[in-house]
């Protein structure tokens, strides 16, 4: 099962590597955005006398690269072909596969990921790094930490959408949720602006939902900003929010499947 | 000759975007959820920049009414565009890649025109909702004083705005017909361009200032208009006939827009499908 | 006048794909593909003129540069005195297009309301448009599935559909690229029937491309070959059926294998345990006496007759008649 996973994960990779233009082109926009993003911040904490909330303009100028790059890698504009294979009825065969739905997804996506961290994560922060003073982990094991803090977000991101494009099996329209989803990802997760400059009383609440998980975590760990217990206890939010969604992703799985056993397609 | 054509084409458009209103709204509540959705997005990225801006006490020399009204005269005009001139965006995946765009060849009518009717979406109005509200209540607390002349220049920075979005929209689309899967990257030229007219021009390094200042004229859409209705403080220096460049200005882009549009499609014509 | 009555004008007409394929990482490997070559005829006014050739010959090449969709590489084409890729939206207007493999209506809107947006698309006369419209339905059967999306119509449907929409604007050439492919034969032959009424009713000048030889045989007194981008014969069809394509295969599955049989009418060019391959002259034997003399040899199970092949008409008039 491992090995059958395996396999559609690298499969997912290569596919991706097909579409060249198309990611240059991705990748190109995350680069612009980043340095307006950029720009701005650090002009922002450059007026503040240095810092703003605690974040210097090298690590506000990181935290604007860092993120634009996260965004494919989290998929955080999600992946509908679930959704279209569902009001279709092909999701019928996916589910007599001998491989759970749920983890084949996993794995396609997390194939994906691995593709996207070379194609429009990397190239953001090395156009970066041409202009800006970024701020890079240190000491080195803090990149091993920070890997895995990246992988718990996209399974993250993974598990949240895997929940919200199951819902079409009882919404003939999904549009509007995946809407609100993106959304919420958007804000939440610190992508138009880091939650840690928001108003102390939202920046609570955006701490508390999953969505930070995705890319305000991650980068954070990227900048330092956790040590000794505190960057266990970050690490864990991210595990802890990917379990709890991937449950509630085998649970809304199961009803489904019942659903569609009963309903016949 | 040319003037009946071209009453022809708006008719052709006013047939084709009325029946798709009338079928958009046979499916009232899906319209009215992602209407709200695009009310709420677009809100969403106003609540970032109001928070943005709380952190220091003048954005740039500016204070908070007119960097909101700058904010409006950035994005009101682009939600005009997204309603009326985004739909190119499609000929990409929908109409090129597939090659349906023969389809559109083979009919009496400007390709143009008939992707912008085709591909028409009422519900993106919504968009327009929060920049409104924002020009709303920039203007009231602006500290200015308005006459019919000011509120003359609002409506033609808003309308040379739009202009030169909607020229960006067709130039981006146009890239398209050379290069099918860029489309992502011309929304660098669209939906950056919004994004980056939202902040004061002086606060960008001077490479970027050039960028927006003379490769693209984007620094027309908001920062100029800005600068001359809000009386805000000038440190670029921006000499005064500045103020009546924005619709001479778009006027050249969308001049351009055609150009490349046209050529776009000769493109296609020579390659094949 | 001469120049009136010449619809379409096609001198040396030529072209040139450049295909690039990636050889290696980087690098990319032009190549150059004639997809068709120094073309040159003419159709007057009121022909129907076939066009015919196997998949790749530069059909479809050809008819995307009388419609204007694509550039010629070289040479000169004139439609209704316009050059098409110039003109584009003034020759639309004059001619109907159906392409078998495309559609020109709008997958998500009724066949009703294609209709109508037609006419407002080619700013037709509104009762020119009722009375086209109420006679084509009519004759093409269309009022059962007039209110049905075209995403939702059957192969047949949608090409009933689609011919109609070519001709509502009463244009004075309609050009068909496949119409037929993919029709069941009662379809086919209906369609044929409908295009033929057009032409004789209308005046409608036809240019019609396909693989299949019954669309000819059954609709086109001129026909063209082309294969490999160049045209190889360009006459009438009757003449060509009397060199060419003289020739059928009866393939009979006999109840057990025989010995080759002794059919006058015809002679037997293989066998394969009980069934066997009987070729006869159309000229000198109708497929009625063959079978006739098959069945009173022996008993049969089943009975086809292979129709000749464009491919193998066009490698008969290689090797000359």
């Amino acid at each position: 099962m491992v090995r059958l996973l395996w396999e559609v994960g690298k499969r997912s990779f290569r596919r991706a590597t097909t579409y060249r233009l198309a990611t240059a082109s991705g990748a190109f926009i995350n680069t612009v955005f980043g340095y307006i993003r950029a720009t701005i911040l650090v002009y922002v904490a450059t007026v503040s006398g240095g810092e703003v909330r605690g974040l210097s303009a090298q690590e506000l100028a990181t935290f604007a690269f860092m993120s634009q790059g996260f965004i494919m890698i989290v998929g955080a504009f999600g992946s509908f072909e679930l959704p279209t294979r569902i009001r279709s009825g092909d999701i019928e065969v996916d589910l007599y596969r001998p491989a759970d739905l749920q983890l084949w997804e996993l794995a396609n996506w997390l194939g994906r990921s691995a593709f996207q961290v070379l194609a429009r994560g990397i190239p953001p922060v090395v156009l970066g790094m041409l202009a800006f003073d970024l701020r890079w982990p240190d000491p080195t094991w803090h990149w091993a930490v920070f890997g895995l803090a990246a992988v718990a977000a996209t399974v993250v991101g993974f598990a949240l959408r895997f929940c919200s494009n199951l819902l079409a099996f009882w919404l003939i329209d999904t549009r509007g949720v995946d809407q609100m989803v993106t959304l919420a990802v958007s804000f939440f997760a610190g992508l138009i602006l880091p939650i840690s400059l928001f108003p102390p009383w939202l920046e609570a609440l955006a701490r508390a939902l999953p969505f930070a998980s995705m890319i305000q975590l991650p980068v954070e760990i990227f900048l330092g900003l956790y040590t000794g217990w505190g960057l266990v206890w970050v690490i864990g939010q991210q595990l802890l929010w990917a379990i709890a969604l991937l449950l509630l992703g085998r649970m809304m799985l199961a009803s489904a499947t019942r659903r569609l056993v009963v309903q016949g397609g | 000759m040319r003037l009946e054509t071209a009453r022809a084409e708006l008719r052709l458009y006013r047939h084709i975007v009325g029946a798709r209103i009338r079928s958009d709204w046979q499916y009232r509540t899906s319209f009215f959820t992602y209407l709200s959705a695009q009310v709420i997005f677009i809100a969403f990225e106003l609540v970032a920049l109001i928070i943005l801006i709380s952190l220091v006490p003048k954005f740039g020399g500016w204070d908070r009414a007119e960097i909101i009204f700058l904010y409006a005269l950035a994005t009101l005009p682009f939600s005009l565009g997204d309603v009326f001139i985004s739909e190119v965006e499609r000929l990409a995946n929908t109409y090129v890649r597939t090659g349906d765009f023969d389809s559109v060849l083979l009919r009496p009518s400007s390709a143009l025109v008939q992707i912008l009717a085709l591909e028409f979406e009422l519900r993106r109005i919504g968009k327009l909702l929060p920049p409104a509200a924002a020009l709303g209540w920039a203007a009231i607390n602006l500290d200015i004083t308005w006459s019919a002349g000011k509120a003359g220049m609002v409506v033609l920075a808003l309308l040379g705005g739009t202009l030169i979005y909607s020229a960006l929209w067709v130039i981006a689309g146009s890239i398209t017909f050379w290069m099918v899967d860029f489309r992502e990257g011309t929304n660098a030229l669209t939906y950056g361009s919004q994004f980056a007219n939202q902040y004061p021009l002086h606060v960008y390094p001077g490479w970027i200032r050039a960028i927006m200042g003379w490769a693209l004229p984007l620094a027309f859409v908001a920062y100029v208009p800005t600068v001359f209705l809000a009386e805000t403080a000038n440190p670029l220096g921006l000499p005064a006939w500045f103020a009546v460049a924005p619709p001479v200005v778009a006027l050249v882009l969308i001049a351009v827009a055609v150009v490349m549009w046209r050529t776009g499609i000769r493109h296609y014509q020579s390659t094949g499908s | 006048m001469a120049k009136d009555d010449t619809i379409i004008v096609l001198d040396q007409l030529s072209k040139t794909y450049v295909v690039r394929t990636r050889a290696g990482r980087m690098r990319r490997h032009k190549r150059e593909v004639p997809a068709v070559a120094e073309v040159s005829f003419s159709i007057q006014r009121g022909e129907m003129v076939g066009y015919i050739g196997p998949n790749g010959a530069g059909k479809s090449t050809t008819i995307k540069m009388i419609t204007g969709i694509l550039t010629p590489t070289s040479g000169s084409i004139e439609v209704l005195g316009l050059v098409p890729t110039r003109e584009r939206r003034r020759l639309a207007r004059q001619i109907g297009v159906v392409f078998g493999h495309r559609s020109q209506l709008w997958y998500d809107l009724p066949l009703s309301d294609s209709f109508d947006l037609l006419h407002h698309l080619y700013r037709t006369d509104r009762d020119r448009h009722e009375r086209n419209l109420a006679e084509f339905v009519d004759r093409l059967e269309l009022g059962p599935f007039m209110d049905t999306p075209v995403r939702q119509l059957s192969l047949g449907q949608r090409m009933r559909g689609e011919v109609t929409a070519a001709l509502l604007h009463d244009p004075a050439l309609v050009v068909l690229d496949e119409p037929t492919i993919g029709l069941d034969v009662v379809s086919k032959f209906a369609l044929r029937e409908f295009l033929h009424q057009v032409n004789d009713e209308r005046g409608t000048t036809v240019l019609l491309t396909t693989h299949d030889l019954g669309d000819i045989e059954q609709l086109c007194p001129r026909m063209m070959i082309i294969d490999g981008g160049r045209v190889l014969l360009d006459g009438s069809v009757s003449e060509f059926k009397a060199r060419h394509g003289t020739q059928r295969t009866v393939v009979v599955d006999l109840r057990e294998a025989q010995n080759p049989l002794d059919v006058r009418s015809g002679w037997v060019i293989g066998t394969d345990g009980p069934r066997q391959w009987i070729r006869f002259d159309r000229r000198k034997a109708s497929a009625a006496e063959v079978i006739a003399e098959i069945t009173a040899l022996a008993p049969v199970l089943d009975l086809t007759i292979e129709e000749p092949e464009i491919e193998d008409l066009i490698r008969h008039l290689y090797q000359g008649s």
